[in-house]
Protein backbone atom coordinates (compact mmCIF):
# COMPACT_ATOMS: atom_id res chain seq x y z
CA UNK A 1 0.00 0.00 0.00
CA UNK A 2 1.37 3.49 -0.90
CA UNK A 3 0.61 6.88 -0.82
CA UNK A 4 0.84 6.53 -4.44
CA UNK A 5 0.06 10.15 -5.15
CA UNK A 6 2.36 12.82 -3.20
CA UNK A 7 0.97 15.62 -5.26
CA UNK A 8 -2.37 15.20 -3.68
CA UNK A 9 -0.99 14.39 -0.62
CA UNK A 10 1.51 17.23 -0.28
CA UNK A 11 0.08 18.15 3.19
CA UNK A 12 0.21 15.25 6.06
CA UNK A 13 2.01 11.68 6.01
CA UNK A 14 3.76 10.70 2.61
CA UNK A 15 4.99 7.16 3.68
CA UNK A 16 6.47 7.03 -0.04
CA UNK A 17 8.56 9.97 0.74
CA UNK A 18 9.63 9.30 3.68
CA UNK A 19 10.79 5.98 2.90
CA UNK A 20 13.20 7.44 -0.10
CA UNK A 21 14.35 10.18 1.77
CA UNK A 22 15.87 7.57 4.27
CA UNK A 23 17.48 5.99 2.10
CA UNK A 24 18.75 9.18 0.42
CA UNK A 25 19.94 9.81 3.64
CA UNK A 26 21.95 6.63 3.76
CA UNK A 27 23.46 7.58 0.64
CA UNK A 28 21.36 5.78 -2.20
CA UNK A 29 20.69 7.78 -5.79
CA UNK A 30 16.67 8.92 -6.22
CA UNK A 31 16.16 6.22 -8.48
CA UNK A 32 17.72 3.26 -6.53
CA UNK A 33 15.63 4.42 -3.64
CA UNK A 34 12.45 4.57 -5.32
CA UNK A 35 13.16 1.14 -7.33
CA UNK A 36 13.64 -0.06 -3.46
CA UNK A 37 10.03 1.46 -2.71
CA UNK A 38 8.55 -0.31 -5.63
CA UNK A 39 8.02 -3.80 -4.28
CA UNK A 40 7.12 -2.84 -0.39
CA UNK A 41 3.57 -2.17 -1.14
CA UNK A 42 3.19 -5.31 -3.80
CA UNK A 43 4.67 -7.05 -1.34
CA UNK A 44 1.92 -5.69 1.21
CA UNK A 45 -0.97 -6.19 -0.20
CA UNK A 46 0.16 -10.02 -1.67
CA UNK A 47 0.53 -11.01 2.01
CA UNK A 48 -3.23 -9.08 2.62
CA UNK A 49 -4.76 -10.87 -0.22
CA UNK A 50 -2.89 -14.50 1.40
CA UNK A 51 -4.19 -13.82 5.10
CA UNK A 52 -7.46 -13.01 3.90
CA UNK A 53 -7.94 -16.81 2.24
CA UNK A 54 -6.55 -17.88 5.50
CA UNK A 55 -9.32 -15.91 7.53
CA UNK A 56 -11.52 -16.78 4.14
CA UNK A 57 -11.34 -20.59 4.63
CA UNK A 58 -10.99 -20.65 8.27
CA UNK A 59 -14.56 -18.48 8.29
CA UNK A 60 -15.74 -21.17 5.62
CA UNK A 61 -15.43 -24.41 7.82
CA UNK A 62 -16.49 -22.47 11.12
CA UNK A 63 -19.82 -20.92 9.65
CA UNK A 64 -20.60 -24.09 7.73
CA UNK A 65 -20.33 -26.02 11.15
CA UNK A 66 -22.39 -23.62 12.52
CA UNK A 67 -25.07 -23.63 9.74
CA UNK A 68 -25.04 -27.50 9.77
CA UNK A 69 -24.89 -27.81 13.97
CA UNK A 70 -21.49 -28.89 14.41
CA UNK A 71 -18.61 -27.18 16.04
CA UNK A 72 -16.02 -27.50 13.19
CA UNK A 73 -12.34 -27.22 13.86
CA UNK A 74 -11.19 -26.77 17.27
CA UNK A 75 -7.94 -28.46 18.24
CA UNK A 76 -5.49 -26.10 16.21
CA UNK A 77 -5.12 -23.07 18.08
CA UNK A 78 -7.60 -21.47 19.86
CA UNK A 79 -11.25 -22.05 17.88
CA UNK A 80 -9.40 -23.90 15.11
CA UNK A 81 -7.98 -20.86 13.72
CA UNK A 82 -4.83 -22.37 12.75
CA UNK A 83 -6.53 -25.02 10.70
CA UNK A 84 -6.27 -22.93 7.13
CA UNK A 85 -2.34 -23.27 8.04
CA UNK A 86 -2.43 -26.54 8.53
CA UNK A 87 -5.05 -26.82 5.47
CA UNK A 88 -1.87 -25.30 3.45
CA UNK A 89 0.73 -27.17 4.89
CA UNK A 90 -0.59 -30.00 4.07
CA UNK A 91 -1.36 -29.58 0.63
CA UNK A 92 2.08 -28.23 -0.02
CA UNK A 93 3.57 -31.53 1.55
CA UNK A 94 1.45 -33.79 -0.81
CA UNK A 95 3.06 -35.12 -3.67
CA UNK A 96 2.68 -33.45 -7.15
CA UNK A 97 1.10 -35.82 -9.30
CA UNK A 98 1.22 -34.99 -12.99
CA UNK A 99 -1.31 -38.17 -14.57
CA UNK A 100 0.72 -40.43 -17.17
CA UNK A 101 -1.33 -39.57 -20.37
CA UNK A 102 -1.54 -35.16 -19.99
CA UNK A 103 -0.18 -32.55 -20.81
CA UNK A 104 2.61 -31.50 -18.51
CA UNK A 105 3.49 -27.93 -19.75
CA UNK A 106 -0.47 -27.00 -20.14
CA UNK A 107 -1.12 -28.82 -16.63
CA UNK A 108 1.03 -26.79 -15.23
CA UNK A 109 0.14 -23.44 -16.79
CA UNK A 110 -3.20 -23.89 -15.89
CA UNK A 111 -3.44 -23.42 -12.28
CA UNK A 112 -1.03 -20.30 -12.86
CA UNK A 113 -2.73 -18.55 -15.40
CA UNK A 114 -6.03 -19.00 -13.08
CA UNK A 115 -4.21 -17.35 -9.96
CA UNK A 116 -1.94 -14.78 -11.72
CA UNK A 117 -4.80 -12.29 -13.12
CA UNK A 118 -6.75 -12.72 -9.91
CA UNK A 119 -3.95 -11.49 -8.10
CA UNK A 120 -2.98 -8.63 -10.30
CA UNK A 121 -6.34 -7.19 -10.35
CA UNK A 122 -5.22 -6.39 -6.36
CA UNK A 123 -3.58 -3.90 -7.98
CA UNK A 124 -6.03 -1.17 -8.22
CA UNK A 125 -8.28 -2.36 -4.95
CA UNK A 126 -7.84 1.21 -2.95
CA UNK A 127 -7.98 0.85 0.97
CA UNK A 128 -7.86 4.66 1.24
CA UNK A 129 -8.01 7.82 -0.24
CA UNK A 130 -4.42 6.90 -0.96
CA UNK A 131 -3.75 3.66 0.18
CA UNK A 132 -3.81 1.37 -2.97
CA UNK A 133 -0.56 -0.02 -5.08
CA UNK A 134 -1.39 2.12 -8.49
CA UNK A 135 -4.51 4.88 -9.19
CA UNK A 136 -4.10 3.62 -12.48
CA UNK A 137 -6.70 5.58 -15.28
CA UNK A 138 -8.71 2.10 -16.30
CA UNK A 139 -9.16 1.17 -12.51
CA UNK A 140 -12.10 -0.73 -12.66
CA UNK A 141 -11.95 -1.77 -16.12
CA UNK A 142 -8.80 -3.18 -15.85
CA UNK A 143 -10.54 -5.71 -13.02
CA UNK A 144 -12.86 -6.69 -15.85
CA UNK A 145 -10.75 -7.62 -18.59
CA UNK A 146 -8.13 -9.36 -16.10
CA UNK A 147 -10.66 -11.26 -14.95
CA UNK A 148 -11.42 -12.44 -18.96
CA UNK A 149 -8.24 -14.29 -18.61
CA UNK A 150 -9.12 -16.83 -16.29
CA UNK A 151 -11.58 -18.56 -18.32
CA UNK A 152 -7.87 -19.69 -20.61
CA UNK A 153 -6.61 -21.19 -17.66
CA UNK A 154 -9.96 -23.32 -16.60
CA UNK A 155 -9.88 -24.47 -20.21
CA UNK A 156 -6.02 -24.94 -20.36
CA UNK A 157 -6.77 -26.76 -16.98
CA UNK A 158 -9.50 -29.07 -17.98
CA UNK A 159 -7.99 -29.85 -21.39
CA UNK A 160 -4.74 -30.76 -20.16
CA UNK A 161 -5.85 -33.40 -17.43
CA UNK A 162 -6.96 -35.62 -20.28
CA UNK A 163 -10.22 -36.73 -18.21
CA UNK A 164 -13.54 -36.25 -19.76
CA UNK A 165 -14.73 -34.57 -16.44
CA UNK A 166 -11.88 -32.19 -16.03
CA UNK A 167 -12.53 -31.26 -19.89
CA UNK A 168 -16.46 -30.55 -18.75
CA UNK A 169 -15.36 -28.79 -16.09
CA UNK A 170 -13.48 -26.16 -18.00
CA UNK A 171 -16.23 -25.74 -20.71
CA UNK A 172 -18.56 -25.22 -18.41
CA UNK A 173 -16.32 -22.25 -16.09
CA UNK A 174 -15.24 -20.84 -19.49
CA UNK A 175 -19.29 -20.92 -20.79
CA UNK A 176 -20.51 -19.32 -17.44
CA UNK A 177 -17.18 -17.18 -16.77
CA UNK A 178 -18.09 -15.10 -20.13
CA UNK A 179 -22.11 -15.49 -19.76
CA UNK A 180 -21.64 -13.48 -16.68
CA UNK A 181 -18.97 -11.18 -17.61
CA UNK A 182 -21.27 -9.10 -19.99
CA UNK A 183 -23.76 -7.85 -17.07
CA UNK A 184 -21.48 -7.83 -14.84
CA UNK A 185 -19.65 -5.22 -16.82
CA UNK A 186 -23.04 -3.41 -17.96
CA UNK A 187 -23.57 -3.25 -13.99
CA UNK A 188 -20.04 -1.96 -13.57
CA UNK A 189 -20.88 1.08 -16.35
CA UNK A 190 -23.95 2.06 -14.57
CA UNK A 191 -21.81 3.33 -11.75
CA UNK A 192 -18.75 4.12 -14.14
CA UNK A 193 -21.21 6.53 -15.59
CA UNK A 194 -22.63 7.99 -12.16
CA UNK A 195 -18.71 9.09 -11.04
CA UNK A 196 -17.46 9.91 -14.48
CA UNK A 197 -14.47 7.97 -13.94
CA UNK A 198 -13.10 4.41 -14.19
CA UNK A 199 -10.57 4.92 -11.53
CA UNK A 200 -11.51 2.99 -8.36
CA UNK A 201 -10.55 6.12 -5.95
CA UNK A 202 -12.76 8.22 -7.92
CA UNK A 203 -16.02 6.01 -7.66
CA UNK A 204 -15.34 5.52 -3.76
CA UNK A 205 -14.72 9.48 -3.45
CA UNK A 206 -18.58 10.37 -5.31
CA UNK A 207 -19.80 8.15 -2.64
CA UNK A 208 -18.49 10.33 0.19
CA UNK A 209 -20.22 13.06 1.63
CA UNK A 210 -23.44 12.29 3.30
CA UNK A 211 -21.55 8.83 4.82
CA UNK A 212 -23.78 5.78 4.75
CA UNK A 213 -26.59 7.96 3.09
CA UNK A 214 -24.61 8.92 -0.17
CA UNK A 215 -23.38 5.14 -1.03
CA UNK A 216 -23.87 3.50 -4.13
CA UNK A 217 -26.53 0.83 -2.86
CA UNK A 218 -28.86 3.66 -2.76
CA UNK A 219 -28.53 4.97 -6.07
CA UNK A 220 -28.19 1.72 -7.51
CA UNK A 221 -30.00 -1.26 -6.15
CA UNK A 222 -30.63 -3.19 -9.05
CA UNK A 223 -27.02 -2.69 -9.94
CA UNK A 224 -25.83 -3.88 -6.79
CA UNK A 225 -28.10 -7.24 -6.91
CA UNK A 226 -26.68 -7.98 -10.50
CA UNK A 227 -23.26 -7.45 -9.39
CA UNK A 228 -23.29 -9.39 -6.67
CA UNK A 229 -25.37 -12.42 -8.39
CA UNK A 230 -22.55 -11.79 -11.42
CA UNK A 231 -19.61 -12.02 -9.03
CA UNK A 232 -20.47 -15.09 -6.78
CA UNK A 233 -20.87 -16.71 -10.58
CA UNK A 234 -17.56 -15.47 -11.37
CA UNK A 235 -16.24 -16.98 -8.36
CA UNK A 236 -17.93 -20.07 -8.99
CA UNK A 237 -19.60 -20.17 -5.80
CA UNK A 238 -22.80 -22.06 -4.43
CA UNK A 239 -25.09 -22.10 -6.20
CA UNK A 240 -23.48 -21.56 -8.93
CA UNK A 241 -20.25 -23.73 -8.71
CA UNK A 242 -21.36 -26.32 -11.64
CA UNK A 243 -17.75 -26.57 -13.38
CA UNK A 244 -16.92 -28.49 -10.03
CA UNK A 245 -20.50 -30.19 -9.30
CA UNK A 246 -19.30 -33.28 -7.28
CA UNK A 247 -21.94 -35.34 -8.01
CA UNK A 248 -22.01 -34.74 -11.66
CA UNK A 249 -18.13 -34.07 -12.50
CA UNK A 250 -16.31 -35.76 -9.50
CA UNK A 251 -14.40 -31.62 -9.20
CA UNK A 252 -14.43 -30.95 -12.60
CA UNK A 253 -11.07 -29.26 -13.77
CA UNK A 254 -9.42 -29.57 -10.18
CA UNK A 255 -10.33 -32.91 -10.47
CA UNK A 256 -6.17 -34.20 -11.83
CA UNK A 257 -4.69 -32.01 -9.56
CA UNK A 258 -2.90 -32.23 -6.25
CA UNK A 259 -1.01 -30.57 -3.94
CA UNK A 260 0.31 -27.37 -4.82
CA UNK A 261 -1.16 -27.10 -8.38
CA UNK A 262 -4.01 -27.74 -6.80
CA UNK A 263 -3.78 -25.20 -3.84
CA UNK A 264 -3.18 -22.54 -6.56
CA UNK A 265 -6.84 -23.19 -8.04
CA UNK A 266 -8.10 -23.17 -4.30
CA UNK A 267 -6.07 -20.13 -3.84
CA UNK A 268 -7.45 -18.44 -6.73
CA UNK A 269 -10.44 -18.94 -6.02
CA UNK A 270 -10.55 -18.23 -2.28
CA UNK A 271 -8.82 -14.90 -3.44
CA UNK A 272 -11.15 -14.11 -5.95
CA UNK A 273 -14.11 -14.68 -3.27
CA UNK A 274 -11.87 -11.51 -1.10
CA UNK A 275 -11.42 -9.71 -4.21
CA UNK A 276 -14.65 -9.52 -5.13
CA UNK A 277 -16.19 -8.64 -1.89
CA UNK A 278 -13.84 -5.79 -1.78
CA UNK A 279 -15.15 -4.38 -5.29
CA UNK A 280 -18.66 -5.07 -4.20
CA UNK A 281 -17.68 -2.66 -0.93
CA UNK A 282 -15.57 0.01 -3.54
CA UNK A 283 -18.93 -0.05 -5.94
CA UNK A 284 -21.82 0.08 -3.89
CA UNK A 285 -20.71 0.29 -0.07
CA UNK A 286 -18.87 3.86 -0.05
CA UNK A 287 -15.22 1.52 -0.20
CA UNK A 288 -13.18 2.88 2.95
CA UNK A 289 -15.92 5.50 3.86
CA UNK A 290 -17.41 5.86 7.46
CA UNK A 291 -21.05 5.01 8.20
CA UNK A 292 -20.77 8.95 9.08
CA UNK A 293 -18.60 11.57 7.10
CA UNK A 294 -15.24 11.87 8.37
CA UNK A 295 -15.20 14.61 7.84
CA UNK A 296 -17.70 15.91 9.88
CA UNK A 297 -16.13 13.73 13.04
CA UNK A 298 -12.91 15.42 13.04
CA UNK A 299 -14.08 19.07 12.35
CA UNK A 300 -16.02 18.54 15.77
CA UNK A 301 -12.78 17.37 17.73
CA UNK A 302 -11.39 20.91 16.30
CA UNK A 303 -8.03 18.81 14.63
CA UNK A 304 -7.11 20.09 11.23
CA UNK A 305 -7.98 17.07 8.53
CA UNK A 306 -3.81 16.33 7.65
CA UNK A 307 -3.05 16.68 11.22
CA UNK A 308 -0.41 13.60 11.38
CA UNK A 309 -2.34 11.52 14.28
CA UNK A 310 -5.81 12.71 12.36
CA UNK A 311 -4.26 10.98 9.06
CA UNK A 312 -3.36 7.86 10.86
CA UNK A 313 -6.64 7.39 12.46
CA UNK A 314 -8.72 8.03 9.53
CA UNK A 315 -6.30 5.14 7.57
CA UNK A 316 -6.66 2.90 9.67
CA UNK A 317 -10.52 3.47 9.75
CA UNK A 318 -10.55 3.33 5.89
CA UNK A 319 -9.04 0.07 5.99
CA UNK A 320 -10.99 -1.88 8.82
CA UNK A 321 -14.07 -0.20 6.84
CA UNK A 322 -13.03 -1.70 3.89
CA UNK A 323 -12.04 -4.92 5.14
CA UNK A 324 -15.32 -5.11 7.40
CA UNK A 325 -17.75 -4.60 4.15
CA UNK A 326 -15.73 -6.74 2.27
CA UNK A 327 -15.74 -9.60 4.89
CA UNK A 328 -19.19 -8.94 5.64
CA UNK A 329 -20.45 -9.92 2.12
CA UNK A 330 -17.93 -13.23 2.41
CA UNK A 331 -19.98 -13.62 5.52
CA UNK A 332 -23.43 -14.14 3.26
CA UNK A 333 -21.56 -15.67 0.69
CA UNK A 334 -20.59 -18.43 2.45
CA UNK A 335 -24.36 -18.26 4.24
CA UNK A 336 -25.49 -18.67 0.68
CA UNK A 337 -22.93 -21.47 0.05
CA UNK A 338 -24.53 -23.55 2.82
CA UNK A 339 -28.31 -22.83 2.49
CA UNK A 340 -29.24 -22.69 -1.71
CA UNK A 341 -28.97 -25.81 -3.76
CA UNK A 342 -27.26 -25.87 -7.04
CA UNK A 343 -28.76 -24.37 -10.32
CA UNK A 344 -28.90 -26.81 -13.35
CA UNK A 345 -26.46 -25.95 -16.31
CA UNK A 346 -29.62 -24.92 -18.34
CA UNK A 347 -31.06 -22.81 -15.39
CA UNK A 348 -27.29 -20.87 -15.17
CA UNK A 349 -27.27 -20.13 -18.58
CA UNK A 350 -30.69 -18.93 -18.86
CA UNK A 351 -30.63 -16.62 -15.55
CA UNK A 352 -27.49 -15.06 -17.14
CA UNK A 353 -28.71 -14.39 -20.60
CA UNK A 354 -32.73 -14.10 -20.70
CA UNK A 355 -32.79 -12.38 -17.50
CA UNK A 356 -29.44 -10.53 -16.11
CA UNK A 357 -28.47 -9.10 -19.22
CA UNK A 358 -31.78 -7.21 -20.47
CA UNK A 359 -32.20 -5.96 -16.49
CA UNK A 360 -28.63 -5.13 -16.58
CA UNK A 361 -29.06 -3.17 -19.88
CA UNK A 362 -32.75 -1.58 -18.72
CA UNK A 363 -30.56 -0.05 -15.17
CA UNK A 364 -27.84 1.34 -17.56
CA UNK A 365 -30.76 3.26 -19.56
CA UNK A 366 -32.39 4.33 -16.20
CA UNK A 367 -29.61 5.49 -14.99
CA UNK A 368 -28.20 7.19 -17.92
CA UNK A 369 -31.94 9.11 -17.84
CA UNK A 370 -31.69 9.71 -13.83
CA UNK A 371 -28.60 10.75 -14.40
CA UNK A 372 -29.80 13.42 -16.95
CA UNK A 373 -32.72 14.08 -15.09
CA UNK A 374 -31.11 14.88 -11.66
CA UNK A 375 -27.84 15.35 -12.30
CA UNK A 376 -27.11 16.58 -8.69
CA UNK A 377 -28.04 13.34 -6.99
CA UNK A 378 -26.56 10.82 -9.93
CA UNK A 379 -23.48 12.65 -10.58
CA UNK A 380 -23.82 15.17 -13.40
CA UNK B 1 20.32 5.61 -18.83
CA UNK B 2 17.63 5.93 -16.37
CA UNK B 3 15.69 2.82 -14.40
CA UNK B 4 12.93 3.85 -15.83
CA UNK B 5 14.67 3.85 -19.94
CA UNK B 6 15.83 0.94 -19.41
CA UNK B 7 12.96 -0.97 -17.83
CA UNK B 8 11.26 0.16 -20.92
CA UNK B 9 13.66 -1.47 -23.30
CA UNK B 10 13.87 -4.45 -21.61
CA UNK B 11 10.16 -4.53 -21.41
CA UNK B 12 9.88 -3.48 -25.25
CA UNK B 13 12.34 -6.51 -26.36
CA UNK B 14 10.98 -9.23 -24.28
CA UNK B 15 7.43 -8.45 -25.16
CA UNK B 16 8.06 -7.96 -29.32
CA UNK B 17 10.09 -11.44 -28.95
CA UNK B 18 7.41 -13.46 -27.66
CA UNK B 19 5.17 -11.62 -30.34
CA UNK B 20 7.55 -12.84 -33.43
CA UNK B 21 8.13 -16.19 -31.91
CA UNK B 22 4.62 -16.74 -30.38
CA UNK B 23 3.19 -15.93 -34.00
CA UNK B 24 5.35 -18.41 -35.35
CA UNK B 25 4.26 -20.67 -33.61
CA UNK B 26 0.70 -20.22 -33.98
CA UNK B 27 1.24 -20.89 -37.62
CA UNK B 28 3.75 -23.78 -37.53
CA UNK B 29 2.99 -25.90 -34.75
CA UNK B 30 1.19 -28.62 -35.64
CA UNK B 31 -1.45 -29.36 -32.97
CA UNK B 32 -3.98 -26.77 -32.87
CA UNK B 33 -4.57 -26.57 -29.32
CA UNK B 34 -1.18 -25.23 -28.60
CA UNK B 35 -1.61 -22.43 -31.68
CA UNK B 36 -4.48 -21.41 -29.88
CA UNK B 37 -2.83 -21.32 -26.64
CA UNK B 38 -0.03 -19.35 -28.29
CA UNK B 39 -2.66 -17.11 -29.59
CA UNK B 40 -3.73 -15.61 -26.58
CA UNK B 41 0.20 -15.12 -25.44
CA UNK B 42 0.55 -13.14 -28.30
CA UNK B 43 -2.83 -10.68 -27.43
CA UNK B 44 -1.45 -10.52 -24.07
CA UNK B 45 2.17 -9.51 -25.36
CA UNK B 46 0.32 -6.96 -27.84
CA UNK B 47 -1.61 -6.04 -24.82
CA UNK B 48 2.04 -5.01 -23.41
CA UNK B 49 3.50 -2.97 -25.96
CA UNK B 50 0.18 -0.98 -25.94
CA UNK B 51 0.81 -0.63 -21.93
CA UNK B 52 3.72 0.83 -23.26
CA UNK B 53 2.78 3.54 -25.49
CA UNK B 54 0.79 4.71 -22.35
CA UNK B 55 -2.32 3.52 -24.02
CA UNK B 56 -3.61 1.64 -21.07
CA UNK B 57 -7.27 2.01 -22.07
CA UNK B 58 -6.94 0.30 -25.62
CA UNK B 59 -4.56 -2.78 -23.33
CA UNK B 60 -7.15 -3.40 -21.34
CA UNK B 61 -9.85 -3.61 -24.14
CA UNK B 62 -7.29 -5.59 -26.17
CA UNK B 63 -7.08 -8.09 -23.48
CA UNK B 64 -11.17 -7.82 -22.97
CA UNK B 65 -11.57 -8.49 -26.30
CA UNK B 66 -9.07 -10.90 -27.68
CA UNK B 67 -7.91 -12.98 -25.29
CA UNK B 68 -11.60 -12.78 -23.40
CA UNK B 69 -13.75 -13.35 -25.70
CA UNK B 70 -12.13 -14.37 -29.46
CA UNK B 71 -9.22 -16.53 -27.87
CA UNK B 72 -12.00 -17.98 -25.64
CA UNK B 73 -14.46 -18.49 -28.01
CA UNK B 74 -11.49 -20.22 -30.65
CA UNK B 75 -10.65 -22.36 -28.33
CA UNK B 76 -14.31 -23.75 -27.19
CA UNK B 77 -14.63 -24.71 -31.05
CA UNK B 78 -11.44 -26.56 -30.95
CA UNK B 79 -12.34 -28.28 -27.90
CA UNK B 80 -15.70 -28.99 -28.95
CA UNK B 81 -14.98 -30.21 -32.59
CA UNK B 82 -11.27 -31.61 -31.59
CA UNK B 83 -10.97 -35.31 -32.77
CA UNK B 84 -7.88 -37.10 -31.59
CA UNK B 85 -7.71 -38.57 -35.37
CA UNK B 86 -4.65 -37.59 -37.95
CA UNK B 87 -6.03 -35.73 -40.91
CA UNK B 88 -5.21 -37.14 -43.99
CA UNK B 89 -1.79 -35.84 -45.91
CA UNK B 90 -2.72 -33.40 -48.10
CA UNK B 91 -1.04 -34.55 -51.79
CA UNK B 92 2.06 -32.20 -52.39
CA UNK B 93 2.25 -30.84 -49.43
CA UNK B 94 5.92 -30.16 -50.04
CA UNK B 95 5.09 -27.89 -52.68
CA UNK B 96 2.47 -25.90 -50.94
CA UNK B 97 4.60 -25.06 -47.77
CA UNK B 98 7.18 -23.73 -50.10
CA UNK B 99 4.54 -21.85 -52.23
CA UNK B 100 3.27 -20.40 -48.87
CA UNK B 101 6.64 -20.01 -47.41
CA UNK B 102 7.78 -17.86 -50.69
CA UNK B 103 4.49 -15.77 -50.19
CA UNK B 104 5.13 -14.89 -46.67
CA UNK B 105 8.52 -14.32 -47.46
CA UNK B 106 7.59 -11.78 -50.31
CA UNK B 107 5.11 -9.99 -47.78
CA UNK B 108 7.81 -9.86 -45.44
CA UNK B 109 10.69 -8.20 -47.46
CA UNK B 110 8.03 -5.63 -48.33
CA UNK B 111 6.63 -4.77 -45.24
CA UNK B 112 10.69 -4.56 -44.42
CA UNK B 113 11.07 -2.08 -47.36
CA UNK B 114 8.40 0.14 -46.35
CA UNK B 115 9.39 0.44 -42.86
CA UNK B 116 12.85 1.82 -43.77
CA UNK B 117 11.71 3.95 -46.33
CA UNK B 118 8.99 5.81 -44.29
CA UNK B 119 10.04 8.81 -42.97
CA UNK B 120 8.80 8.00 -39.32
CA UNK B 121 8.31 11.29 -37.31
CA UNK B 122 10.28 10.65 -34.15
CA UNK B 123 9.30 10.50 -31.66
CA UNK B 124 5.73 10.56 -32.17
CA UNK B 125 3.52 12.89 -31.36
CA UNK B 126 2.91 13.63 -27.18
CA UNK B 127 0.84 10.24 -25.23
CA UNK B 128 -2.29 11.88 -23.95
CA UNK B 129 -1.77 8.62 -21.28
CA UNK B 130 -5.26 8.56 -19.16
CA UNK B 131 -6.73 11.28 -20.90
CA UNK B 132 -7.01 8.65 -23.80
CA UNK B 133 -10.44 7.32 -23.08
CA UNK B 134 -11.96 10.34 -22.88
CA UNK B 135 -10.46 10.88 -26.67
CA UNK B 136 -11.34 7.93 -27.46
CA UNK B 137 -15.20 8.02 -26.25
CA UNK B 138 -15.21 11.55 -28.20
CA UNK B 139 -13.79 10.19 -31.49
CA UNK B 140 -16.75 7.15 -30.77
CA UNK B 141 -19.19 9.40 -30.90
CA UNK B 142 -18.32 12.19 -33.57
CA UNK B 143 -16.47 11.21 -36.71
CA UNK B 144 -15.85 7.54 -36.06
CA UNK B 145 -19.47 7.04 -35.23
CA UNK B 146 -20.50 5.57 -38.70
CA UNK B 147 -17.56 2.88 -38.83
CA UNK B 148 -18.72 2.04 -35.40
CA UNK B 149 -22.29 1.49 -35.77
CA UNK B 150 -21.44 -0.62 -39.10
CA UNK B 151 -19.01 -2.56 -37.10
CA UNK B 152 -22.05 -3.22 -34.59
CA UNK B 153 -24.37 -4.18 -37.40
CA UNK B 154 -21.77 -6.45 -39.12
CA UNK B 155 -21.19 -8.17 -35.41
CA UNK B 156 -25.12 -8.60 -35.59
CA UNK B 157 -25.41 -10.09 -39.15
CA UNK B 158 -22.55 -12.57 -37.49
CA UNK B 159 -24.54 -13.49 -34.78
CA UNK B 160 -27.47 -14.24 -36.57
CA UNK B 161 -25.69 -16.03 -39.10
CA UNK B 162 -24.29 -18.19 -36.72
CA UNK B 163 -27.66 -19.13 -34.77
CA UNK B 164 -29.26 -19.54 -38.17
CA UNK B 165 -25.82 -22.83 -38.80
CA UNK B 166 -26.22 -23.30 -35.93
CA UNK B 167 -29.96 -24.18 -34.98
CA UNK B 168 -31.15 -25.79 -38.54
CA UNK B 169 -34.08 -27.38 -37.19
CA UNK B 170 -36.35 -24.56 -36.33
CA UNK B 171 -35.91 -24.11 -40.13
CA UNK B 172 -37.18 -27.36 -41.40
CA UNK B 173 -40.86 -28.01 -42.86
CA UNK B 174 -43.18 -30.69 -42.11
CA UNK B 175 -41.63 -33.49 -44.19
CA UNK B 176 -45.12 -35.11 -44.34
CA UNK B 177 -47.21 -32.19 -45.17
CA UNK B 178 -44.70 -30.07 -47.01
CA UNK B 179 -46.01 -26.94 -44.92
CA UNK B 180 -43.91 -24.83 -42.48
CA UNK B 181 -43.58 -26.51 -39.28
CA UNK B 182 -44.80 -24.58 -36.11
CA UNK B 183 -41.53 -22.59 -34.82
CA UNK B 184 -42.84 -22.36 -31.58
CA UNK B 185 -43.13 -26.16 -30.39
CA UNK B 186 -39.08 -26.72 -32.02
CA UNK B 187 -37.93 -23.66 -29.45
CA UNK B 188 -40.14 -25.19 -26.90
CA UNK B 189 -39.40 -28.60 -27.14
CA UNK B 190 -36.41 -29.67 -25.53
CA UNK B 191 -35.01 -33.24 -25.29
CA UNK B 192 -35.85 -34.67 -21.69
CA UNK B 193 -32.74 -34.95 -19.19
CA UNK B 194 -33.28 -38.80 -18.33
CA UNK B 195 -33.52 -40.48 -21.36
CA UNK B 196 -35.39 -43.97 -21.33
CA UNK B 197 -33.48 -46.72 -22.35
CA UNK B 198 -34.38 -48.09 -25.47
CA UNK B 199 -33.54 -52.20 -25.30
Amino acid sequence: MVFANPAVVSAGLDLEASFTDLLQGLGLSPGAAHLLWLPLPMLLVLVAAVVGVLVNVWLERKISAAVQQRIGPEYAGALGILQPLADGLKLLFKEDIIPARADGLLFTLGPVLVLVPVILSWLVVPFGQNLLISNVGVGIFLWISLSSIQPIGLLMAGYASNNKYSLLGGLRAAAQSISYEIPLALAVLAVVMMSNSLSTVDIVDQQTGAGILSWNIWRQPVGFAIFWICALAECERLPFDLPEAEEELVAGYQTEYSGMKFALFYLGSYINLVLSALLVSVLYLGGWGFPLPVEWIVNLTGQPIDAPLVQVITATTGIVMTVLKAYLLVFFAILLRWTVPRVRIDQLLDLGWKFLLPIALVNLLVTAGLKLAFPAFFGG
Amino acid sequence: MTIASSTQLICFTVLSAVVAIGALGVVLLPNIVYSAFLLGGVFLSVAGLYLLLNASFVAAAQVLVYVGAVNVLILFAIMLVNKTEDLAAIPGLAVRRLLSGAVCAGLFALLLRVAFTTPWATPGPEPVGEEATIRIGEHLFSDYLLPFELASVLLLMAMIGAIVLARRDVMTTDIVTGEPADQGLIEKSRTPLLLEKSN
